[in-house]
């Protein structure tokens, strides 16, 4: 039996009184694209940061690949390694331009020559199309640009698996369709994703599962015709609903 | 008189709050010329000339004013500076551990360091080989300079460099760690040198304090090769019992400390501009 890319078992989690995880228990298999949907405050970012344990779990466990990193003697720096990140505010390191925003990890963490890593770097870059701005500052970037940097600086370490959060929703709307597309040809080449989205065509056209959040539980799972196609949760419905027609 | 209902009768002659204004400022100035009238009839220029801007007096502050006194309090300065700015930084980053007696060290020596009369610093330090003997200041009397201003202005510099840490956005750390970097790592690599970023125009500010400060050296009772600009023009003025080389050694305080503070403001815009 070959592990779980990743396996969450009864994640609680509190911010102060506040409980925004109330059990979650959920698996992604390897190679599979997984959307977290659901509306705002439901746990969906909680969920996925608690993943590469940039938020600790309260109670429960968190496994990687087999290895759970939930375990306080895991060493968390080497699981993050394989675990590329995504944000919603792309938080390029903006006193670097895009090549040494994508070289730095690989030298300093992976210690890669600085020769291997500008290859690399200049190889995921061109790989997300923003080859040619390899020498720009972040700063001199749209916000489509930025967020293809921050995902070649994600590949740039070999993850064996991707987590996004809300790639898109800082996005000008004109710009979202160029990172999704760098998002769907990563799931066609087989990377593991958990992606938490408010792009509903992207979740239904790639994921192979898709979670509805709500609460801090997971209201409904099961793959997107169903879920987003014919929800069978009035909570789900309801949703779907307000995101699709938005003007009622 | 009957009580009349208060109105303004079209026509009538009132002061408009610009008409006020006008005729105010109008006084100021008045008032302004003649203050200037009064200092330029009854100022006894001759001895003011005599006693603060004399001259043959000047001439005798050259070359020393700039091959001694000038480079002296640079020495000082940048000494004092680059110190302040090391450990300033060390403070800091005590200061935002998490592990809490670093936070109560730092704490402790901020609020000292900052409360005290830099003066008084300079005092305890020609006190040291007494309290403890045969301990000496590496480096002498720039060593013991040196110390006082880094002393002084690493408590400064912490404050300054613990605001620019705490502005780098959290998301930059979360960046860092994501892609496996240690805290310590993200810190060094990520953090720090955006924070340093951040306060090049307050620590612009912080320099020009020191250059100030480094006046203080005089009470460390230096002997003359290790002079400054303010015990330079203090001991030419005593010998010449006349204030002009403490005017010069003032002139050559401004002509470093003004363009620095121009360079610091301009710095400060640049930040706001940028993104």
């Amino acid at each position: 039996m070959t592990a779980h890319a990743i396996e969450l078992r009864d994640l609680h989690k509190y911010f102060g009184g506040n409980q925004v995880l109330k059990g979650i228990d959920m698996t992604v298999e390897p190679g599979q694209v997984v959307c977290v949907i659901g509306p705002s405050g439901s746990g969906k970012s909680t969920l996925l940061r608690c993943v590469n344990l940039l938020e600790t779990p309260t109670v429960g466990k968190v496994f990687v690949e087999g290895v759970e990193v939930t375990d306080p003697d895991v060493d968390i720096d080497a699981v993050r390694r394989r675990i590329g990140m995504v944000f919603q505010q792309f938080n390029l390191f903006p006193h670097m331009t895009a090549l040494q925003n994508v070289m730095i990890a690989q030298q300093r963490v992976l210690k890669r020559s600085r020769k291997e890593a500008e290859v690399v770097a200049r190889d995921n870059l061109e790989k997300v199309g923003v080859g040619a701005k390899c020498d720009a500052l972040p700063g001199q970037l749209s916000g489509g640009q930025q967020q293809r940097v921050a995902i070649a600086r994600a590949l740039a370490m070999s993850p064996s698996l991707m987590l996004f959060d809300e790639p898109t929703s800082a996005l000008d709307p004109e710009l979202v369709g160029d990172v999704l597309s760098v998002m769907r040809k990563l799931a066609e080449e087989g990377m593991t994703m958990l992606v938490v989205t408010h792009e509903m065509g992207f979740a239904r056209e790639v994921a192979d599962r898709v979670v509805f959040m709500d609460g801090g539980v997971v209201v409904e799972d099961g793959v997107p015709a169903q879920v987003i196609g014919d929800p069978q949760q009035e909570r789900t419905r309801t949703f779907l609903h307000r995101v699709l027609h938005p003007e009622g | 008189m009957a009580d009349q209902p208060k109105t303004v009768e079209p026509g009538r002659v009132r002061l408009s709050p610009r008409k006020r204004q006008r005729i105010s400022r109008t006084v100021q100035y008045v008032v302004l010329a003649a203050a200037l009238v009064a200092v330029v009839r009854y100022a006894d220029w001759q001895s003011l000339a005599q006693n603060f801007a004399k001259l043959d007096v000047a001439e005798q502050a050259l070359p020393d004013l700039f091959t001694v006194a000038l480079r002296n309090t640079i020495v000082y300065t940048v000494g004092g500076f680059i110190l302040s700015f090391v450990f300033g930084l060390l403070l800091a980053l005590m200061r935002l551990s998490q592990i809490k007696p670093y936070r109560w060290i730092a704490i402790i020596y901020i609020e000292i360091f900052r409360g005290l009369p830099a003066l008084l610093i300079f005092l305890m330090i020609t006190f040291l080989p007494l309290a403890l003997p045969g301990f000496q200041v590496p480096g002498g009397t720039y060593g013991q300079g040196i110390l006082g201003l880094g002393l002084v202005g690493a408590a400064y510099q912490a404050e300054v460099f613990r605001a620019g840490l705490q502005a780098v956005p959290r998301g930059q750390t979360e960046a860092a760690r994501s892609l496996g970097m240690s805290a310590t790592r993200a810190q060094i690599t990520v953090v720090i040198p955006q924070a340093i970023r951040m306060v090049i125009p307050p620590t612009t500010n912080q320099f020009v304090a020191l250059l100030k400060d480094s006046s203080l050296v005089l009470f460390l009772g230096v002997s003359s090769e290790y002079v400054e600009l303010a015990k330079f023009g203090n001991d030419l003025a005593s010998q010449y019992a006349n204030a002009t080389p403490i005017m010069v050694a003032g002139v050559t305080y401004l002509i470093v400390t003004i363009p620095l503070g121009y360079l610091a403001s301009r710095l400060e815009g640049r930040k706001g501009g940028k993104r």
